[in-house]
């Protein structure tokens, strides 16, 4: 092997180890939201290939308004599924569409498009 | 709008959309109203949504007063009835699903066609540059490529020789113009997508096609700009443009299909809510006349007078007060024969009044309709996982990812480990990797599966309440089944009343209405099935009676009571032996009773024996055919009843079942059952579910049959509108086969892309010679999630045996 093959060698694992990093380990940039604890339990999402926030802290056995503003049409988040709540709902393209829920337990309860491609996690405290 | 739990104690939510609100005054006076009105402790009006977020205590609220109060201050609110709801989700489902359909058809024709050109125009730069070696053996291993090679140029050439005379400079440039014409257009969207994924640190089917065609895009961007790059590294400057046109065509005509197909998954529960008729006619008084008017469902209140006329749709639940029809319950019950309707009898929203006429008071409205009930489960059952998902589930959070470091990989290896014109294989082969690997096969191969087969159960009038109900029925190995209600009729009349000899020791000589009289008396006080047909027995021999004075039941064995000064007892020959009542005189006749599978019982009064009433309860119809059809099918079939052995086995021979488990108290179903779990059978109990709930609930899937208008039966698993025992090997036919359409699906997904990311790799160009072009790798692609979708269709085609 000459130095091109290697260069190229490592070049592929260094590559293969970024791109790893940036989809599992990299924190998702989408950040925290703490649902309002005075108001309604109220929170936005936004659904544009991917979901903004991603991880909504809430106080554990109170009702939760969840708003998915879904501003796309790709059909790849079409649907939202919530599995511990047995959701599973389409949400119409550019609308905002409400799931109320109450996450009785604390916990992480995570939510996923139809094809479990797309991840946000509910954290009951 | 989906509502899936509410606050614990005194306090419920309600989202009630309010129209005419125009300014964040109108919000103010709405929301002043509703946090005034009585029972309310929170209101949230909200302008840009439309609708009103009220807290409110249940047993001083209504829905309805807070609907009233918001229309006091001038502005229109309506309850969304669910089915409404679940019609609106449909229909914008359905209309996302079409206007995707007809934007992908658009882009198909035209990038389709592009790509027709685009391979026309890159026959005459293949032939031009064959000469070199080094392309020859990169182009010509590819089945299609050699294919088009050998059979499309010679065809081009002769059709059209002038193309072989322009500038191979010009043609390339033509072909970047039409490239980047489609990508931009037609394949956009795969771009943008992939980029908004990518910034949340997500990946997608986008993400594979986006970085696919883009690196031969850019690529061949390059040998087309500075070809020199290429050619001074002893490497032709080949141009993939016609491949990149072909895939997104091909891509883009797999998402057709699929959005297509997707769409037909939920056809039976589109067919359901549309059962629900608009209108319907009333009776209402207007200055001082009664007139028939027609009015919109919505505006139905509790108490209407509904007037139906033949042929015409029930609007909604109601109990007939005059007339009589044949209604034809079929596409809710899946009965095929009309069921006569008398005053008195429920009728049901949604089913199709038959020949005759009839007026009915309209008793449950919106969300608490059968229909709507119906809805709100299948709706619930559609959106459930089966737990054989979770596989899929784990591999495609990861699956994109995963496929970009094999294309890294397979690059790498191809540099380092082949020979010439590697590094061009490598790449091709890179690129094949990203657009053969099909993440959406997987996701859609049970959740389709799961829409067909429940959208297909409630047209036969089985419900289904999800995925994991559906994989546990499958399974199912025996069936127990309970008597009453579920063999038999359930409807138990008297057929016999046989009075003790009266030499029975001096005590006083009772007639036939004496001991019906007083019998009928202690058991009117009796909830109990027999008791019932007894009491009713008694009113229609004329017999008139008062209500005991004192009443005593024994569950499972008998009742006592005082009536007319005497002590009345009515149970087992055990039950009033153990009362020193000697039942000797009576248990031949006792005996030949139950031999033809009627229910003897044993009357004393006083003390001394008096009489034997038999009970029967004839075998449904269907029973026996049905049972015979779920031992074919492997089941074993064992019946549990609390009748004594005697009368149980004469049921069981009569409806063809060979294990009987007799004299079962309520309590003991539940022990019968967990020992037959216990000996590893997966059991599908069937009852009645108003008597049986623990034993459905401790069973592995609970089936509720006849369930008729009381759909919502919380203990099952499956709920039969029939009371048909058929309708359990119906349900557990189709259980069956949805299992199997799930596994193929997840086996032809799972496989697809363990072997097909491999070849496209080339692992096979060592022994084979066989390397994969990055057209035959999407339309592998294109083909693989159609075909899962098209598997789980043919469900829709299950006929029940």
């Amino acid at each position: 092997m000459g130095a091109t093959e290697w260069g190229v060698l490592l070049l592929g694992i260094a590559a293969i180890a970024g791109l790893n990093w940036y989809f599992f380990v990299a924190p998702a940039r989408g950040g925290v939201t703490v649902a309002d604890d005075e108001g309604s339990g109220k929170v936005v999402i936004a659904v544009k290939g991917g979901y903004d926030p991603s991880l909504i802290r809430v106080k554990a056995g109170r009702p939760l308004q969840l708003v998915f503003d879904r501003q796309e049409n790709n059909s790849c988040s079409e649907e939202i599924v919530i599995p511990d709540f047995g959701i599973r709902t389409f949400l119409p393209a550019f609308k905002q569409t409400t799931i109320e829920l109450t996450p009785k337990a604390p916990g992480r309860y995570p939510f996923t498009c139809g094809m479990s491609m797309l991840h946000g996690t509910i954290v009951a405290e | 709008m989906s509502s899936a739990s509410v606050a614990g104690g005194r306090s419920e939510k309600i989202q009630i959309p309010v129209s005419g609100m125009t300014c964040a005054a109108c919000q103010a006076r709405v929301q002043r109203a509703l946090e005034r009105a009585p029972g309310v402790t929170g209101a949230s009006v909200n302008l840009m949504l439309n609708s009103a977020a009220v807290t409110y205590d249940p047993d001083v609220a209504s829905p309805q007063t807070l609907v009233e109060t918001i229309r006091t201050t001038g502005y229109d609110a309506r309850l969304a009835p669910a089915e409404q709801t679940a019609f609106e989700e449909q229909e914008s489902r359905d209309r996302a699903h079409a206007e995707e359909f007809v934007d992908l058809r658009r882009k198909v024709i035209v990038s389709g066609a592009a790509g027709v050109l685009a391979m026309v125009l890159s026959m005459p730069l293949m032939s031009s540059s064959s000469a070199s070696v080094a392309h020859e053996t990169h182009m010509s291993r590819d089945p299609f490529m050699t294919w088009s090679m050998q059979h499309l140029s010679p065809a081009v050439r002769a059709v059209a020789p002038w193309l072989y005379e322009i500038d191979p400079t010009i043609i390339t440039w033509l072909l970047l113009a039409i490239t980047t014409a489609v990508m931009l257009w037609a394949g956009r969207h795969f771009y943008t997508r992939a980029w908004t994924a990518f910034r949340h640190h997500a990946a997608d089917m986008n993400t594979l096609i986006a970085i696919g065609t883009g690196a031969a895009f850019l690529y061949s961007l390059v040998a087309t700009v500075v070809p020199d790059f290429f050619t001074s590294r002893g490497v032709p400057p080949d141009v993939y443009y016609e491949a990149i046109v072909i895939i997104i065509a091909l891509i883009l005509t797999g998402n057709m299909l699929e959005a297509r197909a997707k769409g037909r998954t939920s056809s039976a529960l589109r067919a359901l809510v549309k059962l629900q008729p608009e209108t319907a006619r009333v009776l209402r008084e207007s200055g001082g006349t009664s007139a028939e008017l027609d009015i919109a469902v919505t505006e139905l209140v509790q108490g209407d007078v509904v007037v139906m006329r033949p042929g015409e749709r029930v609007p909604v639940d109601g109990e007939i007060i005059s007339g009589e029809s044949g209604v034809d319950e079929s596409l809710l019950t899946g009965e095929s024969l009309p069921v006569r309707k008398q005053p008195g009898d429920r009728v049901i929203g949604g089913t199709i009044n038959g020949i005759g006429a009839f007026r009915y008071r309209a008793t449950t409205l919106g969300s608490d309709s059968v229909l709507a009930h119906i809805v709100r489960l299948m709706r619930d059952a559609q959106g459930s996982r089966a737990p054989i998902q979770a596989l899929a589930d784990r591999v495609s959070s990861v699956f994109v990812p995963v496929v970009m470091s094999i294309a890294i990989a397979t690059f790498v290896a191809w540099f380092i480990l082949a020979g010439d014109g590697a590094a061009i294989r490598g790449f091709g082969a890179a690129v094949s990797v990203l657009i053969i690997a099909c993440p959406c096969a997987m996701g859609l191969a049970v959740p389709t599966a799961v829409m067909v087969a429940t959208g297909k159960g409630a047209e036969f009038g089985i419900l289904i309440k999800g995925g994991e109900a559906l994989q546990r029925a499958g399974d199912v190995t025996t069936v127990v089944l309970d008597k009453t209600g579920t063999v038999t009729e359930g409807n138990p009349t008297v057929t016999d009343l046989v009075l003790a000899p009266p030499s029975a020791g001096g005590s006083p000589v009772w007639t036939s209405a004496d001991i019906l009289r007083l019998v009928a008396a202690v058991e009117m006080s009796s909830e109990h099935p027999l008791a019932d047909a007894i009491v009713r027995y008694a009113r229609e021999q004329g017999v008139s009676t008062n209500a005991a004075t004192s009443f005593e039941s024994h569950v499972g064995r008998g009742a006592s009571g005082v009536s007319d000064g005497h002590t009345v007892r009515i149970g087992t020959s055990q039950y009033l032996e153990e009362a020193a009542v000697s039942t000797e005189l009576l248990r031949d006749a006792a005996v030949d009773l139950a031999s033809l599978g009627k229910t003897a019982m044993f009357v004393a009064i006083g003390d001394a024996l008096a009489a034997v009433i038999a009970v029967a309860d004839p075998i449904r119809p269907t029973s026996r055919e049905a049972i015979a059809r779920m031992r074919s099918m492997g089941l074993t079939v064992v019946m549990l009843t609390g009748d004594n052995q005697a009368t149980a086995d004469a049921i069981a021979s009569q409806a063809g079942i060979d294990r009987v488990v007799a004299g079962v108290l309520p309590a003991g179903k539940v022990a019968e059952i967990e020992r037959l779990q216990a000996a590893h059978a997966v059991v599908a109990m069937v009852g009645d579910g108003v008597n049986d709930a623990p034993a459905l609930a401790q069973a592995d899937i609970g089936i509720a049959i006849g369930a008729g208008s009381d759909v919502a039966v919380e203990a099952s698993d499956i709920t039969l509108m029939r009371g048909d025992l058929s309708a359990v090997a119906d349900a557990i036919q189709l259980s069956r086969r949805t299992m199997r359409t799930m596994k193929q699906n997840l086996f032809w997904a799972f496989v697809y892309n363990v072997i097909g990311i491999p070849i496209a790799a080339g692992v096979l160009f060592p022994a084979l010679g066989l390397l994969l072009s990055p057209i035959l790798a999407s339309a592998a692609m294109a083909f693989s999630s159609v075909s899962v979708v098209a598997n789980s269709l043919r469900l829709r085609r299950f006929r029940a045996a």
